[in-house]
Order: C-alpha cells, then sequence, then structure tokens
C-alpha cells in the first residue's frame, strides 16, 4: 500500500502533465525505514524521450548523496508513460533496482484524466498495491 | 591500499549486507577483480563481455567513470567508487 499526500501526488500529476509527450521522471524521498514519502525530487530525464526515460547520472548521484546524508532513502519512484497504460513495462520491470521503492507508474495518453498506480517491483515480478490519498 | 567501495541495496546480498567494502587495484577493472575474491558474484554485475554494465552506474569520487576511462580508470588509495543502478525505463 502506497500512502502518499495531496500534495505531492498532485505534484507528480503536474510533473507529468508538465513533460508530456516525453516521460517525465522523479524521486520521492522519505525518512530512512518510514516508508512515507515526504520531499518531491523531479529529475530529468537525461532520454528526452516519448518512449523511454534515464535518470540523468551525476543527478542522481548527487540526489542519493543528499538522501544518504539526511537519513532518507527513495520511498517513490515515478515516471509517466505518455501514450500507453500506467502499468510498468518489461522494461521498467528489468531495470527496477531499489528494492524497497514503490514505483508509482502514471499515463497522461488522456487529456481529462491521468491515471496514477502504485507497485511493488522485485526480481521481475510486479505487484500492484492500492494508493490511499491523504489530504 | 585502501579504497572504499559503496554498494547499493541491491547488490548488498554480494557483501552480507555491508553497504560499504574495501579493496585495492591500479585500476577499476584490478578492484573489481580484487573484490570478486571476498564477494563472488558481484563483478558480474558491474561487468559483462563489452566492459562497464550499461545501466550500472560507476563514480569515482564524484564523476561517472563513462566520462574517465571506464574500467582503464585508474584508482589509487582513498578514493571512493560508488556503484548505482541507473533508473530507467519506458514505454516497452
Amino acid at each position: 500500500m502506497l500512502t502518499i499526500s495531496r500534495d505531492l501526488h498532485d505534484k507528480i500529476v503536474a510533473h507529468a502533465r508538465a513533460d508530456h509527450p516525453d516521460e517525465a521522471c522523479g524521486v520521492l524521498a522519505g525518512r530512512a525505514g518510514s516508508d512515507r514519502p515526504a520531499r518531491f525530487i523531479a529529475m530529468e530525464n537525461a532520454e528526452r524521450s516519448p518512449t523511454f526515460y534515464r535518470f540523468d547520472s551525476g543527478e542522481q548521484f548527487r540526489v542519493w548523496q543528499q538522501m544518504d546524508e539526511a537519513d532518507e532513502e527513495p520511498v517513490v519512484i515515478y515516471h509517466s508513460h505518455t501514450a500507453t497504460q500506467a502499468y510498468p513495462s518489461r522494461t521498467d520491470i528489468s531495470y527496477a533496482s531499489e528494492p524497497n521503492a514503490h514505483y508509482v507508474l502514471v499515463s497522461t495518453r488522456d487529456e481529462d484524466q491521468t491515471e496514477f498506480r502504485s507497485f511493488r517491483i522485485g526480481d521481475g515480478v510486479v505487484t500492484e498495491e492500492p494508493v490511499t490519498v491523504v489530504e | 591500499m585502501a579504497i572504499e567501495v559503496r554498494i547499493p541495496t541491491i547488490l548488498r546480498t554480494y557483501t552480507d549486507g555491508a553497504k560499504q567494502v574495501e579493496g585495492s587495484g591500479a585500476t577499476l577493472d584490478e578492484l573489481f577483480t580484487d573484490l570478486e575474491q571476498r564477494h563472488g558474484g558481484l563483478r558480474e554485475r558491474l561487468v559483462d563481455a563489452k566492459g562497464l554494465r550499461r545501466f550500472v552506474n560507476v563514480y569515482l569520487n564524484d564523476e561517472d567513470v563513462r566520462f574517465l576511462s571506464g574500467l582503464e580508470t585508474p584508482v589509487k588509495d582513498g578514493d571512493t567508487v560508488t556503484v548505482l543502478p541507473a533508473v530507467a525505463g519506458g514505454t516497452r
């Protein structure tokens, strides 16, 4: 189950909409072990592509280092699909390598509504989980 | 000689859970070979037949070694090597 504040949920959706038709991506950091996302970090999609995303390696290093120094971890890793459903693709699954993270997929394929779903991914297995948005 | 190597969560199964290990070598290639002696299977997660694995980021201090000399990047006592799996994915 992913519990997320309305504010962080809306920031993810806004980022995905702003970068459409390129895939948007980023992280929600939270205190290590808390499983609660607390801080929104939009990341650059170094691929700048409508069909692929990748965190810029230098930016990833700095963000991961900051989180480590603040005793935080990536609680949520999010990205958007701009023409397909908000479900992890084969590449999403094969590159998922933060075992404790919630993988949030957002789809901006429909102009009027944004799909927002969350998954756990580990050892090639995808499990969808419910999302609770806290006001 | 000691080079500190920071290990991401997903590779800590090779280090008995340690987030940091030590190794030695004159280049990254030698360092990874040295680590393999004590942490069997780790090298294969970092290196394939063509060199450094494409979706694994390796940094020497704070620089991505792709912009240095890849596996041939010289390393020395006191350096920190950090490994982070790339965060990536896409439509397919």
